[in-house]
Parts: C-alpha cells; sequence; structure tokens
C-alpha cells in the first residue's frame, strides 16, 4: 500500500525495509509471498471446514467424516471437485451480472484482510519480526502500510457487499430477507468492532499491524506477563472485539443470516455448484483471517519464545497455535450455543457494546492521560469506573423507559 | 523529454493515473447512464474506489482508507440497504427517474466551472512540492492529520462533530412518528 514506486525516494521511512528500493529482487520476493499466502489460505481453510465438521461431530458424539483420505481429510477435496461438476443454475428472475459478480465480492476481502497479518519472524531481543529471504530483509507479513488497522476495518466493511447483492441479485424473496439481515447486522456491528479495535491502537500508539506486534513483543506488567493488547486494554475490548467479530462473519450464535429453519440458506439459497462453493470458502477463511485478527491485535501475534533452531519458526509456530485456540473457539460456539434472535441481537449489538467500547475507549484514554501528566493512575482509574458506571446506570434507565413508553402505546 | 518523463518516479505514477483517472471516468459517465438504481450505485462503488486509487497515488494512505472506510464501507451500503427496503421490486429492472436530467446537468456544469476556476485560480502553473517533501513528513501523515485536526482545526472539528449530533437527532425525531 505504501505507494511502491515511491520507495526508493523515501529511505529511513517506517513499514517493511523491503521496498525501501525496488528493483527485480524485491519484485520477486513480493510474488513470492504473495503465491505463499494464496496456497497456505486456501490449504488452511480446506482443512478449516475439515477439522469444524470433525469436531463438531464429536462434540455432538457423532463419527463425521471418515471415509475420503485418514480421518476424513480429504472430504474438503472431495466436496470442492463434486462442486465443479455440478450444473450451474443461474435463476431466470436474477440480476445476471450481478448474481455472478456477488460471490467474488464476498471471496475477495477475505483473501485481501490477511495482507496486513503477520504470521512470523522473531520478535525477540529486538529482531524485529526481520527475516532474510534471498539476501534481503523482510517481515513475514504480505503488506505493512502504515494504517494497516485501518484496512482491516475498511476490508470488513466491505464483506458485506459480497452477502446484500448476493441476495438482491437472485430475484427471490428469502435470499432478500437474508441479506437485509446480514447487511443490517454487519452494519451494527462494525462500530463496536472499530471501537474495540481503536482501544488497542490507543494502548500501542501505532496503526500498523506490525508495529503493533513489535510493541506488544516486549515485557508486560510486573515484568512477568506478556505485554499483549489484551492485558494492557485490561480485557473488556477483547471480549467485545469477539462478540463483534463473530457477528461480522455471520457464525453462531449470529448466524440469522442463513437460518435455515426460518430463510432457507440466507442469502445463497439461489446459488448452486462452485458458486455456492465460493461463499462456502470465503466464509471459512473469513473464520481464519478474523482468528489471525484477534491473534494480532490482542495475543501478540507471532512473537513469544524461541528455543532451538531458527527464531522466525518459532513465530510462525506461535501464531498458527495462537490462530488454533480462536478456530476451536468458533466452533465450540457453534455447537454449544443457540442462535439468538433478531430483537437479541440488535439490543446486544446497539445497547450493551457500542456504549461499553465506547466508555471503555474512554477510560484507557483518561489513564493515557494520567500517565502523560503524571496523575494518579489509580484515582484517575477509579474516578472513570465510577462515571462509566454512573452513565451505564443511566443509559439503562432511559432504555427501559423507551421500552415502557412503547409498551404503553402499543396498549392503546 | 516526454510529457510523463520528469522524474523516473513520475513515470509509474503518471501512467497509474492515467489508467484510473479513465477508469474512474468511464465509471462516472455509467453511473449517469444506467437504468437501474443498484447498478447505479456499482458504478459509484468504482468511482469512489477510483478516487482511493488516486489518493494512495499522492502518499495519503490515511486519506485513501477513509474514503474506502466512509464512502464505500459505510455510505454505498446504506443507499443499497435503502433501495433493498424500499423499491426493490425483484426480477425487473428499476428504472431511473429522468425528469431532473436538464438541472442536474446545469448543476454538474456549474460546479465543474466553479471548481476549475477556484483551482486554477489559486495554483495557477506553480508546481506543488510533493517530492521535495522530507521522508519523515512522508512517512507520517496519519500522525500529521491528527495533530492538525485535533490541535489547529480543533474547534471547527467539535462545531462539524455536534451539527452532525443536531442532523442525527433531527433525523430521529423525523422518522418516529411518537
Amino acid at each position: 500500500m505504501s505507494a511502491p514506486f515511491a520507495g526508493s525516494l523515501l529511505v529511513g521511512q517506517t513499514g517493511d525495509p523491503l521496498l525501501f528500493s525496488v528493483d527485480a529482487v524485491a519484485v520477486g520476493i513480493v510474488i513470492l509471498k504473495v503465491l505463499v499466502i494464496f496456497a497456505l489460505l486456501l490449504v488452511a481453510t480446506m482443512f478449516m471446514v475439515w477439522f469444524e465438521r470433525k469436531l463438531i461431530s464429536d462434540m455432538q458424539n457423532r463419527i463425521g467424516p471418515n471415509l475420503a483420505g485418514p480421518f476424513g481429510i480429504l472430504q474438503t477435496l472431495a466436496d470442492g471437485i463434486k462442486f465443479f461438476f455440478k450444473e450451474d443454475v443461474i435463476p431466470d428472475k436474477s440480476q445476471r451480472k450481478v448474481f455472478i459478480l456477488a460471490p467474488y465480492l464476498a471471496f475477495v476481502p477475505a483473501f485481501l484482510l490477511f495482507a496486513v497479518v503477520p504470521f512470523g519472524g522473531d520478535f525477540n531481543g529486538g529482531n524485529d519480526g526481520m527475516v532474510t529471504i534471498f539476501g534481503r530483509d523482510t517481515y513475514l507479513q504480505l503488506a505493512d502500510p502504515p494504517i494497516g488497522v485501518l484496512f482491516i476495518l475498511a476490508m470488513s466493511s466491505l464483506a458485506v457487499y459480497g452477502a446484500m447483492l448476493a441476495g438482491w441479485s437472485s430475484g427471490s424473496k428469502y435470499p432478500l430477507l437474508g441479506s437485509v439481515r446480514a447487511s443490517a447486522q454487519m452494519v451494527s456491528y462494525e462500530a463496536a468492532l472499530g471501537l474495540s479495535a481503536a482501544a488497542v491502537v490507543l494502548v500501542t500508539g501505532t496503526l500498523s499491524t506490525h508495529s503493533m506486534v513489535t510493541s506488544q513483543a516486549g515485557d508486560g506488567p510486573w515484568g512477568v506477563l506478556p505485554n499483549w493488547g489484551i492485558l494492557l486494554t485490561l480485557g473488556v475490548p477483547f471480549v467485545i472485539f469477539v462478540i463483534a467479530g463473530t457477528a461480522e462473519l455471520n457464525r453462531p450464535p449470529f448466524d440469522l443470516v442463513e437460518a435455515e429453519q426460518e430463510l432457507v440458506g440466507g442469502f445463497h439459497t439461489e446459488y448452486s455448484s462452485i458458486r455456492f462453493a465460493l461463499f462456502f470458502l470465503a466464509e471459512f477463511m473469513n473464520t481464519i483471517t478474523m482468528s489471525a485478527i484477534f491473534v494480532t491485535l490482542f495475543l501478540g501475534g507471532p512473537s513469544g519464545p524461541a528455543f532451538f533452531g531458527p527464531g522466525w519458526m518459532w513465530g510462525v509456530i506461535w501464531f498458527l497455535a495462537k490462530v488454533f485456540i480462536f478456530l476451536f473457539m468458533f466452533v465450540w460456539f457453534r455447537a454449544t450455543l443457540p442462535r439468538m434472535r433478531y430483537d437479541q441481537l440488535m439490543d446486544l449489538g446497539w445497547k450493551v457494546l457500542i456504549p461499553l467500547a465506547l466508555g471503555w475507549f474512554l477510560v484507557l484514554a483518561s489513564l493515557e492521560v494520567a500517565d502523560a501528566r503524571q496523575w494518579n493512575r489509580w484515582v484517575v482509574g477509579a474516578i472513570a469506573a465510577v462515571v462509566l458506571v454512573g452513565g451505564a446506570a443511566l443509559l439503562r434507565k432511559s432504555v427501559r423507559s423507551g421500552a415502557a413508553l412503547r409498551a404503553e402505546e402499543v396498549l392503546d | 523529454m516526454s510529457i510523463l518523463a520528469v522524474t523516473e518516479v513520475l513515470v509509474a505514477q503518471n501512467i497509474a493515473f492515467a489508467i484510473i483517472a479513465v477508469g474512474v471516468v468511464v465509471a462516472g459517465v455509467r453511473l449517469v447512464t444506467t437504468e437501474n438504481v443498484v447498478h447505479a450505485a456499482l458504478w459509484l462503488v468504482v468511482v469512489l474506489a477510483g478516487i482511493a486509487g488516486l489518493y494512495i497515488l499522492l502518499a495519503a494512505e490515511f486519506t485513501a482508507i477513509v474514503q474506502v472506510l466512509v464512502y464505500i464501507g459505510a455510505i454505498v451500503v446504506l443507499f443499497l440497504f435503502g433501495i433493498m427496503l424500499t423499491r426493490a421490486r425483484l426480477g425487473e429492472g428499476e428504472t431511473v427517474n429522468k425528469k431532473m436530467r436538464a438541472p442536474a446537468l446545469v448543476i454538474a456544469v456549474a460546479m465543474f466551472a466553479l471548481m476549475a476556476y477556484s483551482l486554477w485560480g489559486y495554483f495557477g502553473s506553480t508546481e506543488l512540492e510533493v517530492m521535495g517533501r522530507s521522508t519523515a513528513e512522508l512517512g507520517q501523515t496519519t500522525a500529521q492529520v491528527a495533530d492538525t485536526l485535533f490541535l489547529t482545526y480543533l474547534i471547527p472539528f467539535e462545531v462539524v462533530s455536534v451539527l452532525l449530533l443536531a442532523a442525527l437527532t433531527g433525523a430521529i425525531v423525523l422518522a418516529r412518528r411518537d
């Protein structure tokens, strides 16, 4: 993103050192990174589909896919091949061009999101996550734009187009209802997502994902705990981000978009063959990418101690291990939590998550000011907490009285 | 020396500018000529994305990403949402109201003339010193934007915020029947 052609002028700028001087080797390395990330993400998505099916069958006391390959691990591949050979139906009443475009609009942001995620590198002892490929220093991440976090938010707000246009262009009622639900839900939860990400930006003081990981790699509170965003922001933004992220992905318990009992399949009801497979892939790829973003923002990304062998390898191992926690969490959500009702979903988003994220952001900001002015942290924190609780009480009262007012009107 | 090759960097930048600019103009023309409201909204997305690309060419990443975040990610989504909820008759091409074409043309030409006149009058043929800026400045554009917004222009910023809040409250008051 950082204006590649201007690179040769900007020696000493921040960002990936690979792009300080652009030549054939640098371009080759970038292309190599693109190919590796593309391939790995596809393979990881296939693995994720298998993992989800297998884990959910374990939780439901079934066996799950077990015929294609050892432990059924090739099941996704078999399904993918089958999708290719199915008949591709485009409904008569659909808006043909938009109908064809929509799956790609769902698919592409899922890929683009991963471009700013650091997925490896040695962050110990001031190494700054640098690796050397073909004699050039670079980061293990496709791009490190100075506005990385905003890029993440922008891409996740583009993801809504796929669902929205798919439902509209199908020319049928269930998909349209599904896509209206999807877009309302995604737009509602984006604000909470952005406000809780802003909390991490506030405590780490940077918008670049790489600098964010670097600042989380040092020693944390009391020198024992890691310096992770989840601890620095005191936990609450992490919980909000996970809830809003799950809603943004339309995964259970927020999967009203494709509530089978009400809407058949939701926005992709009319899709068949490989076009349906694209939606399916995009959903699982988004799950992986969202987990990677949780890890980058709140759990220190690929930073972690290195024991033996090359340091960058440990970065990759830590990253994968941390991502795996969230992949498991998403499947666990799906297996155990019942789907929310639509009014509950909107109440949670607008009346709980957004005010809480905003209030918590103000508390963190007041603590930052306290540190800068050398005021007493604990006193400032206590006052901010009291204000937060008071505001919450007022909000609760106004929501209650509004609900009571409407109930009265209904009775009249 | 050709018109493109002022410096080595400008060649690449000018070629990219030309490609994006042609794309934006074509999309802009399709935006006003298409018959379907949703297609028009999608062409608007292409126009806005192209302008975000132009911002990146000017090394203004923050402006570019905010363009994507606010215009494409929020405003056009709300357009589409409104169209879908109110007038998306399924299966047939939604026709656009053409009665206002003449006044729209007049306003468009007037706006273009005004902007061209003021830009030309202010800058004339002076060359902007984009390339003369120090590297530290180019690397820190987001911080610069924040500093100017919250120090130099704090009062106008707050006034605009209050204005937006008033508009929001007004919209709720108008939309609610009770």
